[in-house]
C-alpha cells in the first residue's frame, strides 16, 4: 500500500506593469496597439471621474448610498478590453466601471443609487441586475454558462464578486456547478483587500483566492490587479478558453479599496492611514499614465484635454439622470408578477384611493 | 442584581422602583445588555460580520472586543450559514452565542441553519442538546437604503415552530428583552428597528433586567379601539393614538413585543373592553402577524367585535426603492383611517 502524491498545483501570479510604470516587453501583448494602450488609460481615468462625481453627489444627497470602486480601474479596465458584446455580465455592487466600459450609461447606476429601480436595468449589454446578496449572483453566472454550453455559444458568462464573497457556499457551490457542467464562465473575483471592516488576512487562512478555484477541478490565475496590462492578459486568456468550451476559469485581482466600503462606512475605524499611503502608491492610473509618458503616447496637454472631456460626459450623464421624473407609486406593485393577482390589485387601487383623499400628485407625504 | 417590573404600563413617565438611570437610545441600551450579559457569564459570545473593531455597521457591539477581546467576540468570516450553524456547535459545547446578522434581508443564507437544526435540535434529540443562541439582526424600514436593507419578515420565522421571535420597540424594551433572549435556553430571533436604534432615548436602568418573553404590554390605555403593534411601529400606533383623541376616540395601543411566544391574553383583554382592533406591521399582509392577531380575536373576542379587525401592513410586494418608501411604509394617517373605520361601521 503505497503513500502517493495524488493532487498538487501551484499559482500563478502575473505583473507586466510595475508601480513606476515599467513594463516587461516580454510579456506585453502584441495586439495592444497605441490607440488601445491610451483606450485603456482613458477607460480607467473615466471610470474615475465617475466615481468622484458619485460621491459629491451622495454627498450632496443627490443619490443614496455609493460603493466607490476608486482604486479598482485597472482590474476592471483590462477586462473591459477582453470582453465581447455577446458575453454576458453578472455583476454585484462594485462593477460600475466594467459595466461603463462596456457601454451602459452610468445614469443607470447613479439612479440605482437612488433607489430608482427602474434604473438598475442596464441596456445595451447582456447584464443582469446588480445583486446585493453577497456571492449569490455567482450561481447566476455559473448557470448562464452552463446554457451557454448547451447551446454550444462561442461566448462566455462573467461573475463578479469581491474577497469576502468567496466565504459564502454559493462561492463554492458555483464553482462546483462549474466545473462539473463544463461552464463556459468566468468567475472574477476583485481581491480589494477587505469585506467592509474584515481583511482577507481574516477572512480565509488560504493564501490565494486563486487556488480555491483548484479545488474545484478549475483554473485559478492571480493577477495584480492594479495593472491593466495584467487584468487584460489574463481576461483575454481566460475568455478565449471559457468561450472555447475548454473549461471555466477563475481570476484573482490583487487590487485595493481606496475609499470605505460605502458612504454609509467610516475606513477609519479600522484599518491604518499608512496601508491606504502603500496603494495609493501604486494607483493604477499613475502607473499607466507613466508608461504612456515614457512612449511618448500620452502628455500633459492630452491629459488635461481628457479630463475636461470626461467632466462633459459626466455632468451630460447627471443632467440626463436629473431630468427623469420620479417613478409613480403603483411602481411598487406593477412588476411583482406577470399577471397581478387580485389581492395585489386590490393593495394597489387602496394605495391610489389614498393618495386621491390626501391630494396633490402622490408626491411622499412627510 | 437589581430587577425592575417587567409590566409597564400607561406612560412612559411611570415611576419605577429603581436607583440608577441612564439616558439612552436603542443602540445603547442593545449595547449594555451584551456587555452586561458578557460579564456576568463567560460563556456568552457575541459574533458575526464586522461587530470586532467595527463595533457591527450600525455600532451595536461596539467596544466589545477591546473590553472581552477577540475569544469572547469573534469578527466571522462573511457566511450566515457559517455564523448561525457554528453557533449551534458552540451551543452544544458549552456556550451561548449571540450571533449578528448584518440585515435581515441577509438571513437567507443561514436559514437551512437556523430552521433545520437551531429550531429543532431540542426536539430531535429529546431535549438532549439545546441551542440557547440569540440571532440578533436589524429590520424594517424608513432608512432609505438599498435593496435587501429594509426587509420585515418577522412572519416567516414565527411560522417556523422552535424558534422564538423578540421585538423591542423602545430602547427600555430592547435592554430588558434581549437580556431575557440571552439568559434563554432556546434560539431567540431577536429583530431590531433600525429606523428607531437613534431615533429618541429613554430612561434606562442601569443594571441588568429582564422583561420576561411571551407577555405583551399595554402601552397606551383607550376605551374605544385597540391597536396591536410591535417593533418600529409602536410609535406609529402611538402617535397615531394622539391624534385620534384629537378627533375624540380613545385608543388603546398594545405592544405585543414577542411574536412567538403570543401573549393572546392581552390583546384579548383589550379588545374585549374596547370592541374594536386594528393590527399594524409592516410586514406584508398575507398570512402576517396581523392575519394571526386576527384570527386570536376572532375566536377569543367574537361576540365583543363592534367592528372587523382592520389590518394595516406593508403590501406584498417586494419593499420598494428609496424613493417609494414612504408609500410603503404604514403611516399615521394610514392608520387613522382604519382606526375611523371600525369607529364609522
Ligand atoms: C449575504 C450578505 N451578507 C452581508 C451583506 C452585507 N455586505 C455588503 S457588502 C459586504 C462586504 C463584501 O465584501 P467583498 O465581497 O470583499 O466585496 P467588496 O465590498 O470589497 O467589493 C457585506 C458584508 C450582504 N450584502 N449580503
Ligand atoms: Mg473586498
Amino acid at each position: 500500500m503505497p503513500i502517493t502524491d495524488v493532487y498538487s498545483a501551484t499559482t500563478r501570479r502575473i505583473e507586466i506593469l510595475d508601480k513606476d510604470g515599467k513594463v516587461d516587453e516580454a510579456l506585453l501583448p502584441s495586439e495592444l496597439d497605441d490607440a488601445t494602450l491610451q483606450r485603456a488609460l482613458e477607460l480607467m481615468m473615466r471610470m474615475r471621474a465617475f466615481d468622484e462625481k458619485a460621491l459629491t453627489m451622495q454627498r450632496q444627497g443627490r443619490i443614496g448610498t455609493y460603493g466607490s470602486m476608486r482604486g479598482q480601474e485597472a482590474a476592471q479596465a483590462g477586462l473591459a478590453l477582453a470582453i465581447e458584446p455577446d458575453d454576458w455580465l453578472v455583476p454585484s455592487i462594485r462593477e460600475q466601471g466594467v459595466l461603463e466600459a462596456c457601454g451602459v450609461p452610468m445614469r443607470h447606476w447613479f439612479g440605482f443609487c437612488k433607489g430608482d429601480e427602474r434604473m438598475a436595468v442596464f441596456p445595451g449589454v447582456n447584464a443582469l441586475t446588480p445583486s446585493i446578496p453577497v456571492g449569490s449572483q455567482l450561481l447566476h453566472a455559473a448557470g448562464i454558462g452552463m446554457a451557454l454550453e448547451l447551446r454550444g455559444e462561442a461566448t462566455a458568462a462573467i461573475g463578479f464578486a469581491g474577497d469576502g464573497a468567496t466565504s459564502e457556499g454559493d462561492f463554492h457551490e458555483a464553482l462546483n456547478f462549474a466545473g462539473v457542467f463544463n461552464a463556459r464562465t468566468l468567475f472574477f473575483i476583485q481581491n480589494n483587500g477587505w469585506a467592509i471592516s474584515v481583511p482577507i488576512t481574516q477572512q480565509t487562512r488560504s493564501a490565494t483566492i486563486a487556488q480555491k478555484a483548484h479545488a474545484y477541478g478549475i483554473e485559478g490565475v492571480q493577477v495584480d490587479g492594479n495593472d491593466v496590462l495584467a487584468s487584460y492578459v489574463a481576461s483575454r486568456d481566460a475568455l478565449r478558453k471559457v468561450r472555447a468550451g475548454e473549461g471555466p476559469v477563475l481570476i484573482e485581482a490583487v487590487t485595493y479599496r481606496m475609499e470605505s466600503h460605502t458612504t454609509a462606512d467610516d475606513h477609519t475605524r479600522y484599518r491604518s492611514a499608512d496601508e491606504v499611503a502603500y496603494w495609493a502608491e501604486r494607483d493604477p492610473i499613475k502607473r499607466m499614465r507613466a508608461y504612456l509618458e515614457g512612449r511618448g503616447l500620452w502628455d500633459e496637454t492630452r491629459h488635461e484635454a481628457t479630463l475636461k472631456k470626461l467632466g462633459d460626459d459626466v455632468e451630460a450623464e447627471v443632467a440626463r439622470l436629473e431630468d427623469n421624473a420620479p417613478p409613480p407609486p403603483t411602481d411598487i406593485f406593477d412588476h411583482m408578477y406577470s399577471a397581478m393577482p387580485e389581492t395585489l390589485r386590490a393593495q394597489r387601487q387602496a394605495l391610489l384611493d389614498e393618495i386621491a383623499v390626501r391630494g396633490g400628485n402622490g408626491a411622499n407625504h412627510g | 442584581m437589581a430587577e425592575v417590573s417587567a409590566g409597564r404600563t400607561g406612560s412612559s413617565a411611570a415611576p419605577r422602583a429603581v436607583a440608577e438611570e441612564k439616558r439612552l437610545n436603542m443602540v445603547q441600551a442593545l449595547n449594555e445588555a451584551l456587555a452586561d450579559e458578557m460579564a456576568r457569564d463567560e460563556t456568552v459570545l457575541v459574533m458575526g460580520e464586522d461587530v470586532g473593531p467595527d463595533g457591527g455597521v450600525f455600532r451595536v457591539t461596539e467596544g466589545l472586543i477591546e473590553r472581552f477581546g477577540n475569544k469572547r467576540v469573534l469578527d466571522t468570516p462573511l457566511a450566515e450559514s457559517g455564523i448561525v450553524g457554528s453557533a449551534i456547535g458552540l451551543c452544544v459545547g458549552g456556550f451561548r452565542p449571540v450571533c449578528e446578522i448584518q440585515f435581515m434581508g441577509f438571513i437567507y443564507p443561514c436559514l437551512n441553519q437556523l430552521c433545520s437544526h437551531a429550531a429543532r435540535l431540542r426536539n430531535r434529540s429529546r431535549g438532549t442538546f439545546a441551542v440557547p443562541m440569540v440571532v440578533r439582526m436589524p429590520y424594517g424600514g424608513g432608512i432609505r437604503p438599498p435593496e435587501h436593507h429594509s426587509e420585515s419578515y418577522e412572519a416567516m420565522l414565527a411560522n417556523t415552530p422552535g424558534l422564538k421571535v423578540v421585538i423591542p420597540s423602545d430602547p427600555y424594551e430592547a435592554k430588558g428583552l434581549l437580556i431575557a433572549s440571552i439568559r434563554d435556553d432556546d434560539p431567540v430571533v431577536f429583530l431590531e428597528p433600525k429606523r428607531i436604534y437613534r431615533a429618541f432615548r429613554q430612561a434606562v436602568p442601569t443594571a441588568p433586567y429582564e422583561i420576561p418573553l411571551g407577555e405583551a404590554r399595554v402601552a397606551r390605555e383607550g376605551s374605544d379601539v385597540t391597536v396591536i403593534a410591535y417593533g418600529a411601529m409602536l410609535q406609529v400606533a402611538l402617535a397615531s393614538a394622539k391624534k385620534a383623541e384629537a378627533e375624540g376616540i380613545s385608543v388603546e395601543v398594545v405592544d405585543l413585543r414577542c411574536i412567538v411566544p403570543l401573549d393572546v391574553q392581552t390583546f384579548v383583554d383589550s379588545v374585549v373592553k374596547t370592541g374594536r382592533a386594528v393590527v399594524l406591521h409592516e410586514g406584508p399582509r398575507t398570512c402576517g402577524v396581523g392575519a394571526e392577531v386576527a384570527a386570536a380575536i376572532g375566536e377569543n373576542a367574537l361576540l365583543s367585535l363592534l367592528a372587523p379587525v382592520e389590518r394595516v401592513t406593508g403590501f406584498d410586494t417586494v419593499f420598494p426603492g428609496a424613493l417609494l418608501e414612504t408609500h410603503y411604509l404604514p403611516h399615521e394617517e394610514r392608520v387613522l383611517a382604519a382606526i375611523r373605520r371600525t369607529i364609522d361601521y
